[in-house]
């Protein structure tokens, strides 16, 4: 097992482009920052100019790279492939092309089975104009991505994006080596206004902002389990986390399923009857719930680490 | 066809599967001889965190109990259920973690075989039928991803305007054709002849050890770019070291 | 969708050795620039893919003064709109010209 800590992976951080948030950053902001200097190759670049095939019949403005970028760079030397999404193109979501680039890159990582790969979240689910398409390319993601997980190969998800990791997004998250969320990194399957469409605003009132971050945000995934690093809202946080994680990935067998499926029963039986997740985090042992959604990043992660420690072997 | 006449047509030669809050589980009778487990979901249910964690629990059992018995997903579900609580409790593990075990089991030389028979969508889509390494549908299976009435809220366009684009492309309005189409089902069954032959035949046919959706979203003309690219990707990131 | 097309004169090369660089994104009131150092030197060519139809005048101004402003000579810039306003594709035209202006690929 390696010796690499979040304290002590703070080495060299080096200039970032233009801004340091990693929910404000481009994608190709967010993979310029949390790669060495100058060490990124990308595969089908924007130049290729392998636009969606679908946009056009909704009369809707294609993005030159579909709202995904893949490729290879270093993290500290070390070569890892790296796929991210842009949130702000049609909402980071699946397309067929978008989608097809983050499989292939999977398919290469299982093949190769020599780096690690980081996939950067930020998405809001499957394409609609483009459902069918989007929705397969995620079952393609999610089968590639295991068969580079049994062959040793870590995948790791970072989510902090401004469109959050929802619908098929939040699946293959969960199929992931490790997370790292921040706070801004909303992690769900249904979205706050598609529950609330379905339901009513009785079940899920998608206006209350403070609802929606303390149900699908970071911290609350961070508490009950649902990813391993809570990251502050930078670049160089997640450049952090994903050396960390990247380090903590057993291919998995049928006992990190068996364990999974464990944790997974212990949190219903935990958490089953809690009706908000301030119910949740007071039944961890927080003595304030209320305070946590305005706790500063490194009391949040003191308080995290106290009541939740995260595991490496059941996911 | 029904539930029941699904199972009659499976296994002329004996189940034991129960049905039970809108679960299916149990074992089958091949043909061959052979036994084949089942699971499923029916009766369009939601899939929320107690049905994955149950379902992916079967398919655990399973995979301990050794061997290489196929299993048959049995498919008539709703969506993920969408729900405060579902989603409090982390939904998107229980999800993936039942398509996990799938993928798993199949692995391990379980094959798995995903019948849709009925509706399916979104989020329960992606866990049980489409994480199969082989789907086959009946005819009048009405898989969604999203259903045409959300699709217009969302891109606020009438259901007239999506049906009227929808006649020119298969890749986002639902039904079987459209996914057909797009690679997602391998092969419809005939309903006017025996299932449980018809399986059978599947059985007997290797399984793809690649994932071919994509190359056959391609032959079929429902994803003219999935395949190509995500080749090309592979190509460059294989020959990038 | 409106596609437009423009081809300047420009004065000088553009600077720097970079042979691309793209910058912004496609979203509402946003539009993504794709620079490319692939015409000869006296020449700007641009092309538009733009969500907003009937602002073809605008764009040509923009453009021209951008052309007259930055001197993008060799430069072919390729734009997906989302319907941004002149100030920000004027904004955007100027970050792609000064991507370029640095060095390797």
């Amino acid at each position: 097992m390696s010796t690499v800590t979040l304290d002590n992976a703070k080495v060299e951080r080096q200039p970032l482009v233009s801004t340091d948030s990693w929910y404000e950053a481009s994608a190709r902001q967010r993979v310029e920052g949390l790669l060495d200097a100058n060490s990124f190759v990308e595969f089908i670049g924007p130049e290729m100019r392998e636009i969606s095939p679908h946009l056009a019949l909704f009369d809707l403005p294609e993005q030159f790279d579909d709202g995904m970028v893949v490729g290879l760079g270093r993290i500290d030397g070390a070569p890892v492939l790296v796929a991210a999404q842009e949130g702000r193109f049609m909402g980071g979501a699946f397309g067929e092309v978008h989608g097809a680039k983050l499989k292939g890159l999977l398919r290469a990582a299982r093949d190769m089975a020599s780096m690690p790969v980081l996939i950067l979240f930020d998405t809001g689910g499957v394409r609609l104009q483009e459902a069918n398409a989007g929705e397969l390319a995620i079952a393609e993601i999610m089968r590639a991505l295991m068969e580079a997980r049994f062959a040793g190969v870590p995948v790791v998800g970072l989510v902090g994006g401004r469109s959050g990791c929802y619908g098929g997004g939040g699946l293959i998250a969960g199929s992931c080596s490790a997370l790292a969320v921040s706070e801004q990194g909303r992690i769900s399957v249904s979205g706050p206004e598609v529950i609330e469409t379905n339901r009513g605003v009785e079940e899920f009132d998608s206006k209350d902002r403070a609802l929606v971050w303390r149900t699908m945000g970071g911290k609350h995934r961070r508490l009950i389990g649902g990813a391993e690093v809570f990251a502050d809202d930078t670049i160089e946080s997640f450049r952090n986390a994903a050396r960390y994680l990247i380090e903590l990935a057993p291919a998995p067998t049928l006992d990190t399923l068996e364990a999974e499926q464990a944790r997974l029963a212990q949190r219903i039986h935990d958490f089953g009857d809690c009706a908000d997740a301030l119910d949740i985090w007071r039944s961890l042992g927080a003595s304030e719930p209320e305070t946590i959604p305005a706790l500063s990043y490194e009391a949040f992660v003191a308080l995290a680490d106290r009541l939740q420690e995260p595991r490496h072997d059941a996911r | 066809m029904t539930l029941d006449e699904i199972l009659a047509s499976l296994f002329p030669a004996g189940h034991d599967v129960v049905r039970e809050r809108g679960l299916i589980a149990g074992q089958g009778r091949l043909p061959d001889g052979g036994a084949i487990a089942v699971i499923g979901v029916e009766g369009q249910t939601p899939v929320g965190v107690e049905e994955a964690a149950q379902l992916a629990g079967n398919v655990i059992e399973v995979i301990k109990s050794g061997g290489n018995e196929p299993i048959l997903v049995l498919i008539d579900s709703g969506s993920q259920r969408m729900s405060k609580r579902d989603e409090l409790l982390g939904i998107n593990e229980f999800l993936a973690h039942l398509a996990k075990c799938l993928i798993l089991a199949d692995k391990l030389g379980h094959r798995t075989v995903g019948l849709l028979y009925g509706h399916t969508a979104a989020g329960a889509f992606i866990a049980t039928a489409l994480a199969t390494r082989t789907l086959l549908a009946l005819p009048g299976a009405e898989p969604a991803v999203m259903d045409l009435p959300s699709m217009s809220r969302v891109t606020k366009l009438s259901i007239d305007v999506l049906e009227e684009k929808a006649k020119s492309t298969p890749v986002f309005a639902p039904g079987l054709d459209n996914l057909f189409q797009t690679g997602a089902v391998a092969v419809t069954l005939d309903p006017a002849s025996s299932l449980a032959d018809q399986l059978q035949a599947q059985l007997s046919r290797p399984a793809e050890r690649d994932d071919n959706r994509d190359q056959l979203g391609a032959e079929r003309n429902g994803r003219p770019k999935a395949a190509d690219i995500a080749r090309r990707v592979y190509e460059l990131a294989r020959a990038s070291v | 969708m409106e596609t437009l097309n423009y081809r300047n004169k420009a004065q000088q090369r553009a600077k720097g050795t970079r042979r691309q660089a793209i910058v912004g994104v496609v979203a509402s009131g946003n539009l993504e620039v794709l620079v490319e150092r692939i015409l000869p030197d006296g020449e700007c060519e641009v092309d538009i893919r733009t969500a907003a139809e009937g602002f073809g005048e605008v764009w040509q101004a923009v453009i021209a003064d951008f052309v007259e402003r930055r001197s993008p000579g060799g430069l072919k810039l390729s734009i997906n709109d989302g319907g941004a306003r002149p100030d920000t594709v004027a904004l955007r035209l100027a970050q792609a010209v000064s991507a370029m202006e640095g060095e390797r690929t």
